[in-house]
């Protein structure tokens, strides 16, 4: 029987060992220990929400807490990169990005392309995205989108504790400057992770569920409220395939291609904004690339062009949920000409 | 009291895991004679799909578990009974066991029987038991697979034995080291197992690579092993499906995997998507491919055989009895190599492929115990 953890554990568990494999990976970022030199260094947090939690005494001196600067630590993690470490930084929400993108997308997406392949830049930043925490319009955005549009970049969205921990695990050992994206609400959930190391190659999506009707594409923590959706379907006689996504650069084409083809229906379900994004993105791409296949037109489901309202009412009315999925696929299920 | 008549058919185990059976559909109906053997339902698995057979004749009189109904292992889902059993008498048990099957599993069911270890020469071996009495049986995997390919042999078997399935190094969960890959280092591996749980003697079955490893153990010590039981058997022949061995080595995707890993079976449908991801996990962990390349070297001298598993049978020279089993439609390796294993009792399974013993396993399990049964 496979050990079952969370998805907090997996990703630290990957940390772990990819630190015991590999010296050259170093972990920083802010509140690993609540402030270098500080009486926090006791109980090291190990991250606003733990993840961390256990490095900073187990690898002394590769765990560095940083100074809330996050232009100046994420720049000096790809400064590190380019000279030999494979730093992980975690930018602990992604929402921060705004006073260290030119880092990421104007320098280390960047190196590998202007020096002609002699610069490789081994960066991991890990970040934390989604809404449903009550934590308002600055803590609960996306914004993968805004890095899948960066070439260059590498850009993950593992959905379970076994992907997190093998495609973090392939982040670490990848060359090129990769972004991480942990949603919260999933920090708690368990799912069964081999104890040892093992790597989940990039650009490979995961068929989920399989079913004949309808294709449901999706990423994050959307792939559990479109399978959710996809059992109360079947209930009801209409059988879904959802194709979980699991990185968005690379994207693996074919397998949303292939499942499209063989239910000529698809439903795109992404918690980001509905402009220029992962689900604008799919519907493109099939309907350039699977058109002859299709039976009905493409429908997203995603959260609107709004900002992540503070109102819990708000919020969850804001998320993407398994009823607007039911509807969406319902849609496309019966679409007659 | 219940007429003792009616004989329940219940949901298998196949598997030590499995605690959840879905019957996909029904392929006889009530009131149709069956006789031992027919098939009766399609049954599924989180691991694979597969079919129910009878056990006992007569008239099937009541289906309990409906198509698409999860039901728990042993749970009953069809009853067979003479004629001249009253319906009441009936309805009395199906009311029992429609309680059974809406109860779902046990909370406190175990998830199958622990994993135990073993330390040999420095490597990691991991191994499960099951069965309390009678003589130990070991039952070794072939090239990629591991302890579960058992899945619908090491419960029945028990009943009669001590049976055990061990994942061979590069394996499972075993340590991916695999030293040279040589056949002798895995058979220092079964050796150890029997030296760990203490047999003195033991029944060793092998299938494909396992055959040729089983084969290596018993001609060391002869003495010590009752029967070798070989299913499609490595090492009788110079032909083999080279393909298959390097697809698999090298298959990084499921789309690259599932059509290589349909090659091992007559019938491709058995191949469910838990399967291919259960070996998708495999192949990735760390050392996985490392070892999996070096077997690969083991197995292939260019694209023939490189084992000879007959040389070992001639050392071994009739001390044990020697049982194989092969399917006549197996695509890795051709059946006709069973001519070559010396003085055995020979079993074809008409249609069966590469894994007769997930595609026929009640014909493998009365191979196996008329095996053992022979050795005495």
């Amino acid at each position: 029987m496979v050990r079952t953890i969370t998805y907090r554990e997996a990703i630290n568990e990957a940390l772990a060992q990819e630190m015991e494999r590999d010296e050259s990976v170093i972990v920083m970022g802010e509140d690993n220990a609540g402030g270098e030199g500080s009486p926090g260094e006791e109980d090291a947090w190990g991250g606003v929400l733990g993840v961390t939690k256990g490095l900073y005494h187990k690898f002394p001196g590769r765990v560095l807490d940083t100074p809330i600067s996050e232009s100046a630590f994420i720049g000096a993690a790809i400064g590190a990169a380019t000279a030999g470490l494979r730093p992980v930084a975690e930018l602990m929400f992604v929402d921060f990005m705004g006073v260290c993108f030119d880092q990421i997308y104007n320098q280390a997406a960047k190196f590998r392309y202007m020096f002609g392949g002699k610069a490789v830049t081994p960066v991991v930043i890990r970040t934390m995205y989604g809404a449903g925490l009550r934590a308002a319009a600055q803590h609960s955005q996306c914004l993968y989108p805004l890095f899948t549009h960066i070439p260059g970049l590498k850009v993950v969205v593992p959905s379970t504790p076994y992907d997190a921990k093998g495609l973090l695990t392939q982040a670490i050992r990848d060359n090129d400057p990769v972004m991480f994206f942990e949603h919260k609400a999933l920090y708690d959930m368990a799912g069964p992770v081999p104890e040892e190391g093992y790597a989940v190659p990039f650009g490979e999506a995961n068929v989920v569920r399989e079913g004949g009707d309808v294709t449901i594409v999706a990423l994050g923590r959307m792939v559990h409220t479109s399978l959710e959706a996809a059992e109360q379907l079947a209930a009801a006689g209409v059988q879904c395939e959802v194709v979980d996504l699991r990185t968005t650069s690379p994207l693996d084409e074919d397998t949303v291609l292939e499942s499209v083809e063989g239910t000529g229906r698809v439903v795109v379900v992404d918690e980001a904004h509905p402009r220029c994004s992962v689900a604008t993105d799919i519907s493109a791409l099939v309907a350039k690339k699977a058109f002859g296949a299709l039976r009905a037109p493409i429908e997203m489901v995603t959260a609107p062009h709004t900002p992540v309202p503070f109102s819990s009412t708000l919020e969850d009315l804001y998320m993407p949920d398994a009823q607007r999925i039911v509807n969406a696929v319902k849609t496309v299920a019966e679409w007659t000409r | 009291m219940t007429d003792e008549r009616i004989v329940a058919v219940t949901m298998p185990k196949w598997g030590l895991s499995m605690q959840l059976g879905k019957i996909t559909s029904w392929i006889v109906a009530e009131g149709d004679d069956v006789s031992v053997g027919d098939e009766l339902a399609d049954i599924e698995t989180d691991k694979i799909a597969g079919t129910l057979e009878a056990a006992e004749a007569g008239t099937l009189r009541r289906i309990i578990a409906r198509a698409g109904e999860d039901v728990p292992v042993s749970g009953t889902i069809a009853l067979i009974a003479p004629a001249d059993v009253s319906d009441d008498d009936l309805d009395a048990v199906v009311q029992e066991a429609r309680a059974v099957i809406d109860a779902g599993v046990p909370d406190e069911a175990a998830s199958g029987p622990a994993v135990e270890t073993a330390d040999i020469g420095g490597r990691k071996i991991c191994y499960v038991g099951a069965g309390q009495d009678g003589d130990v049986v070991l039952l070794i995997h072939g090239y990629g697979g591991d302890r579960n390919s058992w899945l619908f042999l090491q419960e029945p078997l028990a009943a009669r034995h001590r049976v055990y399935a061990l994942d061979l190094p590069g394996h499972g969960t075993s340590v991916k080291d695999v030293g040279d890959g040589s056949v002798d280092t895995l058979a220092d591996a079964v050796l150890g197992v029997l030296d760990t749980i203490g047999a003195e003697r033991a029944h060793l079955v092998g299938h494909s690579l396992g055959g040729a490893v089983a084969v290596t153990a018993a001609a060391r010590d002869p003495r010590r092993i009752g029967s070798l039981t070989l299913i499609a058997p490595v090492g009788f022949g110079p032909a083999v499906n080279s393909g298959f061995l390097r697809g698999f080595a090298n298959a990084q995707t499921r789309r690259e995997l599932k059509p290589i890993i349909g090659q091992l079976f007559a019938d491709e449908s058995l191949v469910t998507r838990q399967l291919i991801d259960d070996l998708l996990a495999y192949k990735r962990l760390d050392g996985v491919g490392e070892a999996l390349h070096a077997l690969l070297g083991t197995l292939l001298d260019g694209d023939s055989q490189r084992p000879d598993s007959a040389a070992a049978v001639t050392v071994i020279g009739g001390a044990v009895p020697v049982t194989v089993v092969w399917g006549s439609a197996d695509r890795i390796i051709p059946p006709a190599h069973a001519e070559s294993v010396a003085g055995a009792v020979c079993y074809l399974l008409d249609g069966a492929g590469h894994m007769p013993h997930m595609e026929r396993p009640a014909e493998v399990q009365a191979a196996i115990e008329e095996a053992i049964a022979r050795a005495g």
